[in-house]
């Protein structure tokens, strides 16, 4: 495939891989706590969480760019301790990534943690198991399914992003151009041919995943209550 | 025997626990009353489960709940395991998964020495370690789910109605591998039901709840024979007797028994026992009429002499306690037929028993 840049399509996926494994680590206590708690505060986090799914990107993306470049504190605080800024780099597109896909990963962890429920808990806990030991021996792989939707998704829903990467990270090459930014580029200067080859791969791509995850979903046996 | 202190509070809308009992557990103890009366919630506290209870726990010396801890002690360092009436047995492990997550946790704890393989034998649970807990019916899924908790070595098993969800059959193959626990297993078992055959079955001693409050417990006759009150009415007034096989009169149907001095003959079940085993005998006091002098031309077949213990009269109706050598019975009459009768404690009378319940085991 002569004249196919492969290096959006690499950092695309690395910027993807890096957001799913920190969305996973962060997403996980925050799914728990929405899971189990009875705080007055659950409905305002559980709206927060959501917020990116229904906002436009231009409005993520505007306020990272508040937030992040180095004149506010966070973007600042951030130039000090590495000597970058967050704005236009990988760093920056991680962070945007992550708000971007939280609800992609809070949300079906939320879920399965609902269905799986206390009574499994309950029932380690009288065998002997502290809450740390039950959550990893019993609620983590009972939320199996919960855990390789959020991946999954997490991960497509990284690489579809434009708007919000395009903002915040700029279109610079090897540092943020990413595939979706790159497709864009070649739309708009008609070089429709490569344009056509990424696209389609994309969209073979979305497709498959998608089939994972409703095809997993079909074939891990709920947890019985 | 373990000794539980026991002070509860638990206060939920439309629902009020007050519990202040010192509990003397051997043996199987059947914590007994009507469905939405606290049993389950008891239990749950016993447990750990109910982190809004207030009072004081002590098993023997061990605080579970109440000065000087500051916080309830956590379930998981409790050492007490519960059979939940769901079983809930982990779906993402086998039978063997299952138990071994409670054998592994309870290495170096404190707690009594329960093998392996004492488990696996008291329980027949060989025969399924292969299987899928979803594969598993009702019956079996109890059975794994009582030697996981065994495997978990507590000082105390509570049982949460077990064998609820189970229909007549299965129950009855359960029965016997429960009330061999405590004697195999040297753990004291505090079981909770609302069906008083599983009590007669069962039980060695009784706790009577009511609307979260704890009504009466001690040995079971003991409770049974002291039992007063409108409260109790919903309990079915009666006595539990411990019977022995004579032997069967198949022309006949007929099983004759031993109960306490005398010779009893009840219709036989489709599945009699054998010869020699024995039986609790469940006798309601609505099943019981006395008589002065001994009657004759009578269908009823059981017609035992004794001495009247006591009466109590309430409204239009007298319960009375009649000693039939060694044993006691209760019959329900009324107020007027005991005022014709001159009944009066030390008279000697006639108890007929019109019908019993057999509980298999003693």
């Amino acid at each position: 495939m002569a004249g196919v840049d492969l290096g959006p399509l690499l950092l695309t996926l690395r910027l993807a891989a890096i957001t799913t494994l920190l969305l996973l680590l962060l997403g996980t206590p925050l799914a728990w706590w929405l899971a189990h708690t009875r705080s007055r505060w659950k409905a305002p986090i559980e709206a927060l969480t959501a917020l990116p799914l229904v906002l436009p990107p231009t409005v993520i993306g505007f306020y990272l760019l508040v937030l992040l470049n180095p004149t506010a504190p966070l973007g600042a605080w951030w130039v000090q301790l590495t000597g970058q800024t967050l704005t236009f780099s990988f760093s920056g597109l991680v962070v945007a990534s992550l708000i971007y896909s939280l609800p992609f990963t809070v949300q079906p962890l939320q879920a399965a943690f609902e269905i799986v429920g206390r009574r499994p808990l309950e029932a380690a806990a009288t065998l002997r198991a502290s809450p740390l030991d039950a959550f990893f021996s019993v609620a983590s792989p009972l939320a199996l399914r919960g855990y390789v939707t959020a991946a999954v998704l997490s991960f497509a829903h990284t690489i579809g992003e434009f708007g919000v990467v395009l903002m915040v990270g700029g279109n610079i090459p090897g540092r943020t151009q990413l595939i979706s930014i790159q497709i864009y580029e070649q739309v708009e200067t008609l070089r429709y041919e490569q344009a056509h080859v990424l696209s389609a791969g994309l969209m073979l791509f979305s497709f498959a995943v998608l089939l994972v995850v409703y095809t997993v979903n079909r074939r891990v046996p709920r947890p019985a209550g | 025997m373990a000794r539980l202190v026991l002070r509860l509070d638990l206060r939920r809308a439309g629902f009020e626990l007050a519990v202040d009992e010192v509990l003397e557990l051997e043996g199987i103890s059947a914590l007994f009353g009507p469905s939405g009366c606290g049993k389950t919630t008891l239990l749950r506290a016993l447990a750990g489960l109910e982190p809004q209870v207030r009072g004081r726990i002590v098993l023997d010396d061990e605080v579970w709940l109440g000065p000087p801890l500051r916080a309830p002690l956590p379930a998981h360092r409790r050492g007490v395991g519960l059979v939940f009436q769901d079983a809930r047995l982990f779906d993402h492990l086998g039978v063997e998964g299952n138990l071994r997550y409670a054998e592994r946790r309870a290495r170096g704890a404190d707690g009594p020495a329960i093998a392996w393989d004492e488990v696996l034998r008291a329980l027949d649970l060989q025969p399924l370690l292969a299987r899928r807990p979803a594969s598993l019916s009702g019956g079996e899924r109890q059975r794994v789910a009582i030697g996981r908790t065994l495997l978990a070595r507590p000082r105390l098993l509570l049982m949460d109605e077990p064998l609820a969800a189970l229909d007549a059959q299965r129950k009855a193959e359960i029965l016997p591998y429960v009330e061999r626990l405590p004697a195999t297993f040297g753990v004291p078992v505090l079981y909770v039901t609302h069906d008083m055959a599983e009590v007669a079955r069962l039980a060695q001693r009784l706790v009577l709840m009511d609307r979260g409050r704890v009504l009466a417990q001690g040995p079971l006759d003991a409770v049974l024979e002291a039992l007063d009150g409108p409260e109790f009415e919903a309990l079915e007034p009666g006595v539990v007797l411990p019977a022995q096989v004579l032997g069967i009169d198949a022309a006949w149907g007929l099983l004759h028994l031993q109960v306490a001095g005398g010779e009893w003959v009840v219709p036989a079940p489709p599945r009699a026992p054998a010869p020699g085993s024995a039986l609790r005998l469940r006798v309601r006091a609505r099943d019981v009429s006395l008589a002065t002098v001994r009657p004759s031309g009578l269908s009823v077949r059981n017609v035992l002499p004794g001495t009247l213990l006591a009466l109590r009269e309430r409204g239009a109706m007298a319960d009375a306690l009649v000693d039939i050598g060694g044993a006691r019975l209760r019959a329900r009459l009324t107020r007027h037929a005991a005022a014709e009768l001159a009944l009066a404690p030390g008279a000697p009378v006639f108890a007929l028993v019109k019908g019993v319940a057999l509980e298999a085991g003693a």
